[in-house]
């Protein structure tokens, strides 16, 4: 008797916890979903679900753009997304997966700028950025900023060119890591300005960002939706913006044409790819799909929150895309190269 | 009083009714994570934010926050029941906590976590409310070569952690810092001992090397004889702690609340070394020192408080100036910004109701953490009448699929295996896997901070020294070693000159 009740015991309690697990499972996969449902499908493609790949964690900024467009897009194809995260090496493990992937519209990668910085970064890559995707369409342009510790002696950005350039031995200039938007922004800065600075990589923007409000590094260069709550509260000083355009939450804020230093152009660019091969039906209708979902009202609201806009309509299309990604190639393989820089 | 009328704002925004459920839904979860082996805080969190985009913002952030101190509370359960932690603080509580459970005393382990947990989330939230833009202007000062000597005092004092020889305990530590070495160098981008597979790029995840070391040694190491196996405990002997019990574990919650709740305002990682540092200093300053690794409810109390606190003062880089502390952190950010509240040091006045409301449901959420876990202790418990040939294959399996569902990278339940193994084979050479843990840890953070700060100065090594707060650190680290070390010095000393004469 005793020992029944002792197994009643166990297996109630292994219930319970398969329960809670499959709670936990679900919600996982719940969450990993984003469970975006649309229409019913009407035969051909998709028939089934499209998994968006992004080689970047959850919740991040590239994770966060993707399930803002994958709901419209889900809803617009007529079939459902999941978003999956397979992080790791600078986004080109999940990168390297799609590449390998069937063909069939199914798999689909959300990456950005790092797409073109990775063959000039990382020796045996595994995959061709040109050779092995097929492009779907640009999705949005996010403005980087170029800030300082509030006490930093230069005022303006020609006052920093200046004073880097007098001071080159002295200064700090602080990254998120290796290949990170802010390491690729502080090189360019470097070739504009034509000085050689101290590099002081972090491990993410948080940590980088809080030694520049702590007066322990100088000066960094990273994306407005990280530094535009510092730079409104006045913790650190910002010089520029690095897009065309001023930022509409930062009004204030010259541009770096408009500061002098026109040189310096850099956006973190995200784009859709799927893999070589995948059929031309599928990459239209995806690309319908980002057209729609890239107009819709709820998509913009969300990115202005972000600091960003989608791309102009023109631009969600795989001819705009190549091209761009052909552009960025060159760009960095040349920046890349001259700093010297390597990943592996 | 100010403070009273943004406490009354908090607590009037706190205490709405979806507030409530959410807060609860939070802490829930972040139990049930951080009770099973593998998913942890940070995970969660990143699969349950999309869903809470539809969310007021400020329930969002309640349920997000919720998660990640109930996981602080859920992780202990595991540590001490089965011996995986989850989390590096649990680590510690597993060393006491789960000797106590192994002598039928894991109820009383359970309910000094969830006490001491209490009293420490309780203290840590009036710290929040009272001090925290201040203490976050403190926690700037550090940099790089402060952390540097942070760390190395922790590392130091951290010896205490072994049970056996200082030596072996050294061993393990260095062992663990080579572990941590794996992975891409964040400053040249160069792969260190990755054997050219992409996947080791980002390191070893901790979680593989806790199940692998504690989890699945534990359980090769009870598979082995059946008259050792341990893990199956017949008679559960009191379930709530003993008056001594009680008296013992009240100086422990004050002291680790109170170093818990100081080292987690430090962005830079002053929170891992929360709970490690509150066991050494309790094992040094203990009377029944020998008690400790088998079975001390002070090791477990300690800890615990050091960690929960630790868990809800780092909160305030991210609250007062909109700096994350901790990977969750970076997420909660990123909530922030979806719900177009832009993170930094204006959300205190221009979010009133977010800020005061988020510090009001920690304290909230810390009194339905007790209510929810008391009860539960006496289920837990039964766990441990589950049947080994039930409950090991099992502890395994959601070990996997947990690791696995972190970044769906299969080797990180490769690394489950490789640890499990080591792990078996370091407890066969009377290796101890805590220091180990610990190293693996710490040591990331100590190459890291050190190289930094010396990139910073050229390459000075006195900034070390010519900076105070460092300066003091290292004070601090050299002393400690110094009382370590002294007493085995004179001890062999004397038996030098006892064997010449």
């Amino acid at each position: 008797m005793r020992t029944t009740g002792r197994y009643r015991a166990a297996a109630r309690m292994i219930a319970a916890i398969g329960a809670v697990s499959l709670v936990a499972a679900c919600s996982g996969t719940g969450g990993a979903t984003g469970g975006a449902t649309g229409g019913g499908a009407t035969g051909g493609y998709p028939d089934r679900n499209i998994t968006f790949v992004v080689p970047f964690s959850a919740g991040g900024p590239t994770d966060t753009v993707t399930r803002m467009i994958a709901e419209p897009m889900a809803a617009e194809l007529g079939g459902k997304i999941v978003v999956q995260n397979v992080e790791g090496a600078g986004g080109t493990v999940g990168s390297g997966e799609v590449a390998r992937a069937q063909p069939d519209g199914y798999t689909v990668l959300m990456h950005h700028i790092g797409m073109s910085t990775a063959p000039a970064l990382y020796k045996d890559l595994g995959y061709k950025p040109l050779e092995d995707f097929e492009m779907v369409g640009l999705v949005t342009e996010v403005p980087m900023t170029i800030v300082a510790r509030k006490d930093f002696e230069p005022e303006t950005l020609q006052d920093l060119v200046t004073y880097v350039k007098a001071n080159a031995g002295k200064v700090t200039l602080a990254n998120a890591g290796i290949g990170a938007a802010s390491h690729l922004c502080g090189l360019l800065f470097q070739t504009a300005a034509g000085v050689k600075l101290q590099e002081v990589p972090y491990e993410g923007t948080g940590p980088a960002l809080t030694d520049l409000v702590g007066g322990q590094v100088d000066f960094m260069c990273d994306q407005t939706t990280n530094t535009s709550g510092q730079i409104s509260a006045g913790e650190v000083k910002a010089y520029a913006v690095t897009t065309p355009e001023r930022v509409k939450s930062l009004p204030d804020l010259p541009t770096t044409t408009e500061a002098g230093l026109p040189q310096l152009q850099v956006s973190v660019w995200h784009g859709l790819y799927v893999p070589k091969g995948t059929p031309q039906d599928a990459v239209q209708k995806l690309t319908g799909a980002l057209t729609t979902a890239l107009a819709d009202q709820k998509v913009v609201d969300q990115m202005a929150k972000l600091g960003t806009a989608p791309v102009p309509a023109g631009d969600a299309t795989p001819q705009a895309h190549r091209a761009k990604l052909e552009e960025q190639l060159g760009t960095w393989a040349k920046v890349i190269a001259d700093a010297g820089v390597k990943a592996s | 009083m100010e403070l009273l009328d943004n406490l009354a704002l908090g607590f009037s925004t706190a205490l709405l009714v979806q507030n409530v459920l959410y807060c609860f839904v939070g802490v829930l979860l972040g139990t049930a994570v951080g009770v099973l082996p593998g998913i942890g805080p940070t995970a969660t969190v990143a699969m349950l934010l999309p869903i809470t985009f539809g969310f007021e913002p400020v329930t969002a952030l309640i349920m997000l926050a919720g998660i990640y101190y109930g996981a602080q509370y859920g992780g202990s359960t595991t540590a001490i029941l089965i011996n995986l932690p989850g989390e590096s603080s649990a680590a510690v509580t597993a060393l006491d906590g789960h000797q106590m459970a192994r002598q039928g005393r894991a109820g009383a382990a359970l309910a000094a976590a969830a006490i001491g947990s209490f009293v420490a989330g309780t203290a840590a939230t009036v710290v929040l409310a009272v001090a925290a833009p201040p203490l976050a202007r403190i926690a700037l000062a550090f940099g790089p070569a402060e952390y540097f000597s942070l760390v190395l005092l922790g590392l130091i004092v951290s010896i205490a952690l072994a049970r056996g020889t200082a030596l072996k305990a050294l061993a393990m530590i260095a062992l663990g810092v080579l572990l941590g070495t794996v992975g891409q160098d964040i400053y040249t981008g160069t792969p260190r001992f990755v054997f050219d597979r992409r996947e080791l790029y980002g390191g070893i995840d901790f979680v593989s090397v806790a199940v692998g070391m504690f989890g699945v040694a534990e359980i090769l190491r009870n598979l082995e004889d059946e008259r050792t196996r341990t893990a199956i405990v017949s008679r559960v002997r009191n379930l709530w702690p003993t008056r001594e019990d009680r008296r013992r574990i009240v100086g422990p919650i004050l002291r680790g609340t109170g170093l818990g709740a100081a080292l987690g305002v430090l962005p830079g990682g002053g929170h891992v070394l929360a709970s490690f540092t509150s066991y050494a200093v309790e094992k040094r300053i203990s009377k029944r020192r020998q008690e400790f690794g088998n079975g001390a409810i002070e090791g477990v109390a300690g800890p615990e408080s050091a960690n929960n606190a630790a868990a809800q003062t780092s909160f305030i880089p991210l609250l007062t100036l909109g700096l994350p502390a901790h990977p969750v952190m970076a997420l909660m950010v990123g909530a922030f910004i979806v719900h177009g509240i832009t993170p930094g040091p204006n959300v205190i006045t221009d979010e009133p109701e977010l800020f005061w409301g988020l510090i009001a449901s920690m304290w909230i959420g810390n009194v339905l953490l007790v209510l929810l876990n008391l009860p539960l202790i006496g289920f837990w418990v039964r766990m441990l009448r589950i049947p080994y040939q039930v409950l090991f294959p099992m502890i395994i399996l959601f070990a996997a699929i947990g690791t696995y569902s972190l970044g769906f990278n299969a080797y990180d339940v490769y690394a489950i295996v490789f640890f499990g193994i080591l792990g078996y084979v370091l407890i066969k050479c009377g290796c101890e896997p805590a220091p180990l843990l610990l190293g693996f840890v710490l040591g990331p953070l100590l190459e890291e901070n050190l190289r930094r700060a010396l990139i910073i100065s050229r390459g000075d090594a006195s900034v070390f020294l010519t900076r105070p707060i460092s300066a003091v650190l290292l004070a601090l680290a050299a002393a400690a070693l110094a009382v370590a070390v002294l007493p085995a010095i004179r001890r062999r000393r004397e038996i030098v000159f006892a064997e010449d004469e």
